[in-house]
């Protein structure tokens, strides 16, 4: 008699629709929007040839050459081995294994200025690594290579998080029947494995590619700085803020920020892609 | 029951006497490495106000690079009081309104208390014999300060350099840009602020040659005693005012005038000029000076004034972007 009473509609914990969308949006208008629009209009009031001639000078192309070279390096060491260690989190049990897998959060949690502080006294012609390197002639510190180790360091978790519970999802039932089929380890991976991932995994590769474009805090500290040769593009920003010259900060930022957006909207047609491929696979 | 009753009684007794308890409150936004300095001047500040008013103040300290530090106040921090190291951070806040467009007269000395000098400070025994600018564009020689473009200090360090190839060579413009160009491109690496720099040279063991503010080198030498560092003292170096003035703007929203203006004019005193001289910067007031002047070396100084013509001039043809500092930077 009650469920004739309340009919088929599942009850929601959070009130409805209407009033819970209304506020994620307003939300998403004040912390996200705002901020954003505020930035386009900066960087739009100066006029088409001041834009141009900001983004085509030799520092701005310079400092956008090194981000986007060492984001895409960084990305393709995090793609590499976030996806083993997801690999190894998922399918083997060990001792400390919780405890490796709280660590791979800390790059989220850590400042990342005290990551880039940390990372340079590692690798300074004196630290730990650094001095090993050194002895067999490899300056990292104040070369590209640093900042590569600094984005590789502050997005690593993208990758192992969005792969993570994929390779949970995946039935390792799939696998032992492709085995006694006959399958090679490679083909298991190949014809198994491989298609159930890879939209998570490159959704994974592409956020942590963003981030690393934005990265600013750990790069400085071990980047070197120097123009046209270690100098990112979110620091060139920072030091046209330092000069009060707001419209060539906001025109490199604009630039960041479009290549981030674009990225995002392929991540997330990836991640779309992904759950249609988890759902099918059900 | 009595116990909460005395509370109670306790409390009204507390929020009834509160008046009497004026609370003055002070934001000092100030530049990177016066984090110590200002630590030691603000509580001796306080009970000179509590003596002098029977009322007592606390004062906010806030430190970053100046000109990170002018932007934010011109976005709405709301400092009572600037202590920077340039005069045209302070001029962009007067050029925005928050500050009086003569600042500068309304204290002494170019309303500028004390005053350092970029120096230098070496590895102990100074193995690479550093003694004054030239050896800073000598081949093999890696010296340390940051961006010019991000600090303060270093825009210091690059027109001290620049003054100083003015003068030995009769002020040819192009061997100067030459001279600094070579000093540049020896830098091996820009940090963003001054302590960021320091960091560099003294803990990673970077570089043989820190540049920064006379009164900066002698506290590293001391906080770092153990690697021995010496001081240097170049022959000639730019004369590094720090220049102080009242948010007005923000002093007389905050009914903090009264307190603001003491507590500039109190770094005149000789009481506050004393602990400035304990942190190594010169000083304006002679008795203080002449108490500390055998620890501080003879050097010709010149001003932005004299070398440069003036800070406008020295913003419009230097420091602008695409100025003469962004073609030897960029070009090293």
């Amino acid at each position: 008699m009650i469920s004739l009473a309340h009919p088929i509609r599942r009850k929601r914990v959070l009130p409805g629709l209407s009033l819970s969308l209304g506020t994620t949006l307003l939300y998403v208008a004040l912390i996200i929007l705002l901020p954003v629009v505020a930035l386009v209009l900066k960087g739009a009031a100066i006029g088409p040839e001041r834009f141009v001639a900001i983004v085509t000078s030799p520092r701005t192309v310079a400092a956008f050459k090194i981000t986007l070279l060492a984001a895409t390096a960084a990305t393709i060491i995090n793609a590499l081995y976030g996806l083993l260690m997801a690999w190894v989190l998922v399918r083997y049990e060990f001792p400390g294994k919780r405890i490796l897998d709280a660590l791979m959060d800390v790059p989220f949690a850590l400042p990342t200025a005290v990551a880039g502080l940390a990372l340079t006294a590692l690798f300074s012609a004196n630290g730990w690594f650094g001095s090993l390197l050194d002895a067999a002639g490899i300056s990292v510190v104040y070369t590209i290579w640093g900042i590569i180790i600094a984005m590789t360091f502050t997005s690593i978790p993208f990758v192992v998080r969005t792969v993570q519970p994929v390779l949970e999802d995946l039935d390792p039932a799939l696998e032992q029947a492709a085995e006694t089929l006959g399958a090679s380890p490679f083909t298991v991976f190949r014809r198994i494995v491989l298609p159930a991932i890879l939209p998570a995994w490159l959704a994974g590769a592409t956020v942590s590619f963003a981030r690393s474009l934005g990265e600013f805090g750990a790069v400085v500290f071990i980047a070197g700085n120097i123009p046209m040769k270690t100098e990112i593009a979110s620091l060139l920003a920072f030091i046209r803020l330092a000069e009060y010259d707001y419209n060539g900060a906001a025109v490199i930022a604009l630039c960041l920020l479009a290549i981030a957006l674009v990225l995002l909207v392929v991540s997330n047609i990836l991640q779309h892609w992904a759950s249609r491929y988890r759902e099918a696979n059900r | 029951m009595k116990s909460r009753f005395f509370l109670a009684t306790a409390l009204v007794a507390t929020l009834g006497t509160s008046p009497a308890f004026a609370q003055d409150k002070l934001l000092n936004v100030s530049y990177d490495v016066a984090r110590e300095l200002f630590e030691a001047l603000n509580p001796v500040f306080a009970a000179h106000w509590q003596e002098t008013t029977g009322r007592t103040v606390t004062i906010d300290q806030s430190h970053g690079g100046s000109s990170a530090q002018a932007r934010a106040i011109l976005e709405g921090l709301p400092a009572d009081v600037v202590t920077f190291n340039q005069e045209t951070d302070i001029d962009v806040l007067a050029n925005g309104g928050l500050v009086d467009t003569n600042w500068r007269e309304a204290l002494p000395n170019g309303a500028s208390p004390w005053y350092s000098l970029p120096a230098f400070l070496v590895r102990e025994g100074n193995p690479k014999g550093i003694e004054d600018w030239d050896d800073l564009a000598r081949e093999g020689v890696q010296p340390i300060f940051p961006n010019p473009k991000t600090s303060g200090n270093a825009r210091y360090t690059y027109l001290a350099a620049y003054a100083y190839a003015l003068a030995t060579n009769g002020g040819d413009d192009a061997a100067a840009q030459e001279f600094v160009g070579k000093i540049l491109a020896n830098v091996p690496v820009f940090d963003t602020g001054g302590r960021a720099a320091t960091q560099t040279f003294a803990e990673r063991g970077i570089g043989d040659v820190l540049v920064t503010f006379e009164a900066e080198t002698a506290g590293i030498a001391e906080s770092y005693a153990d690697q021995g560092f010496v001081r240097v003292t170049p022959s000639r170096s730019l004369f590094a005012a720090f220049p102080v003035a009242a948010v007005s703007a923000n002093t007389e929203r905050n009914g903090t005038i009264e307190v603001a203006n003491a507590y500039l004019e109190w770094l005149y005193s000789p009481e506050a000029q004393r602990i400035v001289a304990e942190y190594h910067y010169r000083v304006n007031d002679p008795e203080v000076a002449a108490e500390f002047a055998d620890q501080l070396p003879q050097v010709e100084l010149v001003t932005v004034d004299d070398a440069f013509g003036g800070w406008a001039n020295v913003n419009a043809e230097h420091l602008s972007d695409g100025g003469i500092l962004d073609q030897v930077f960029v070009n090293r």
